[in-house]
């Protein structure tokens, strides 16, 4: 542990603020790091620090793409945004600032935030540090990649159906998933409106927290936004006495013996560790990828209409003001925008509006109402991240539908708005696996104090992805 | 499930142009996709209440108070192509 970047974000920041670390070193430390990486998180790296006064030490954060930052490239890893620098900062971005944490850099991702393996990014893929032949998850894979890897010390990415807890899990760090309206979506690029949200990708559960009570609040920007109910506390549970934990998902098809085997010993140290573990059914949660398909695609072909050829971006095309859209966007949307443009576009068309939009959103009742039965008798459901490890670079992605059910864990809590934790639990293959803890809403430093006391019992050892 | 000919209206509908090769696969792609989502069929919905939003907020509103807006020159710069007074698009019509 004799380099800076063995330290977690908290621990840096805790010897910058007892003046035993400059902050203007470790920032320094980082950006080289940045520059230097090779697997490709990166889309842009700050040549200095823009604030580094505030309880965060002057810890710099690598930034998702998807969020805007004033004068910086800010373009959903898209094409169809080269060049663009926004005149406006993310609020999620703008707070973390006040508190003391400048911007690393933009991480690389899905092109807006559409897929499961960054695959999808308009400006290459990235590679999973434990494993420079499989992904590192996504959409949020450079954020979960760079922290993975020690190119930066903490990231925040945003979750739509998964895109900060699978890529998490996939690296073999701490991927958070707020409840939906805690953190502003202003300046987030919109995807899926009613499900995207932002959070913390870390090396540990004590940083996650720290991340997410500089972010959380009510902002006058984003009206979907809600006062947190409570200042998010650091976590320093060692025991689980008492705690009742719902597990669900290792009956499933699809999820791999590895990943199933590592879950289970993670949920035996809940036991160990005082907390009361039993088998419980989120009955409609297998439809979860379903409803999600028509829902998120619906809204992203409404949200991705303004990408047009007109006010940013690129415009391409001669002739008239239609071929212009069309051309402009076939240009400038990679190959799964556009497959979910379509989907929604056909999910909301005459005639199929409730066949699959009206139902899916039944659908999202249904698990939600799951979940609300569910947290009757349990205090947190507990599942796999994903069913599988890291896969290969290029092995789904001639299958969109295989590429989906990456998903099928994450999902669920997505629709159902509640607060979701993934953490390292071990090594399948010699790959990371990940396990969820979700709770009702707004209970998030409940679920990062029980996060944090398996985290000690579990004792994952990251360091091999840092080289 | 999903042809050709509905493939290409929907492409309209979207503002997307479509090479050959793209309303083939497409067609092959969003036939299977369709075809998963197809279960939530099997679910008795009845009397079942939609969800559009999880969290139950409504009538957020805010003090009627005028504030500044964007320069109209920061929003132009922003254009692939603009004049000083907007943004310049080609005609509907040509």
């Amino acid at each position: 542990m004799s380099e800076l970047h063995d330290l977690t974000a908290a621990e840096a920041a805790a010897r910058v603020n007892a003046g035993e670390l400059s902050a203007a070193d470790l920032f320094e430390h980082y950006r080289k790091r940045a520059e230097s990486d090779d697997l490709g998180s990166f889309l842009w790296v700050a040549g200095e620090a823009d604030q580094t006064d505030g309880p965060l030490g002057g810890v710099p954060v690598a930034v998702k793409d998807l969020f805007c930052v004033e004068g910086v490239p800010s373009m959903a890893a898209s094409k169809i945004l080269e060049g663009y620098r926004p005149p406006y900062t993310a609020t999620a971005v703008r707070r973390l600032r006040a508190a003391g944490a400048p911007v690393l850099g933009k991480t690389n991702m899905d092109e807006f935030a559409m897929g499961s393996s960054n695959e999808n990014s308009g400006y290459g893929p990235v590679r999973n540090p434990w494993d420079r032949e499989r992904v590192p998850g996504g959409s949020s894979g450079g954020s979960a990649a760079s922290v993975a890897a020690g190119t930066a010390p903490w990231a925040i990415g945003t979750d739509t159906g998964g895109s900060i807890r699978q890529p998490a899990a996939l690296c073999g760090i701490v991927g958070l998933k707020p409840t939906y309206g805690a953190i502003s979506r202003y300046g987030m690029i919109a995807f899926a409106s009613s499900l995207d949200q932002c959070g913390p990708l870390t090396r540990d559960v004590t940083d996650a927290a720290l991340l997410l009570r500089h972010m959380v609040g009510r902002d006058e920007c984003d009206s979907t936004s809600l006062d947190y109910p409570e200042e998010v506390q650091l976590p320093s549970a060692e025991r689980l006495d008492g705690l009742r934990f719902g597990v669900w998902g290792l009956h499933e098809e699809g999820v791999e013996p590895g990943v199933l085997d590592t879950c289970k010993a993670a949920i035996g140290k809940l036991e160990e560790l005082g907390g009361t573990v039993e088998e419980i059914d989120l009955p409609h949660a297998k439809y979860g990828i379903s409803a999600y398909y028509v829902l998120a695609p619906a809204e992203a072909s409404a949200n991705l209409a303004r990408y047009d050829g007109v006010r940013f971006g690129i415009r391409r095309g001669d002739g008239d003001l239609t071929t212009m859209y069309e051309t402009t966007r076939a240009e400038g949307f990679g190959p799964e925008v556009k497959r979910r443009i379509m989907l929604g576009t056909y999910a909301l068309s005459s005639g199929y509006y409730d066949a699959y939009y009206g139902t899916a959103q039944r659908v999202r009742t249904k698990i939600a109402d799951d979940f609300r039965d569910a947290f009757k008798q349990v205090d947190f459901v507990v599942t796999p991240t994903s069913p599988t490890v890291a896969f290969k670079l290029g092995e789904r992605t001639k299958d969109p539908l295989a590429m989906y059910l990456s998903d099928y864990f994450t999902v669920p809590m997505s629709l159902a708005g509640i607060p979701t934790i993934s953490i390292p639990v071990g090594l399948s293959e010699n790959l990371p696996v990940g396990l969820q803890l979700a709770g009702p809403a707004f209970s998030e430093s409940r679920i990062l104090d029980a996060a944090h006391a398996l985290e000690k019992a579990v004792g994952f050892d990251g360091s091999r992805a840092r080289g | 499930m999903i042809d050709r000919d509905q493939v290409l209206h929907v492409a309209r509908l979207a503002r997307l142009k479509l090479t050959d090769e793209e309303v083939e696969r497409m067609a092959v792609e969003l036939s299977a996709v369709l075809g998963h989502i197809e279960k939530i069929g099997e679910l008795d919905l009845e009397g079942v209440e939609p969800t559009s939003h999880v969290v139950p907020v409504e009538n957020v509103l805010r003090e009627d108070k005028p504030r500044p807006s964007w320069p109209r020159e920061t929003m132009l710069e922003l254009a692939p192509e603009s004049s000083n007074i907007g943004f310049e698009v080609p005609s509907p019509g040509a």
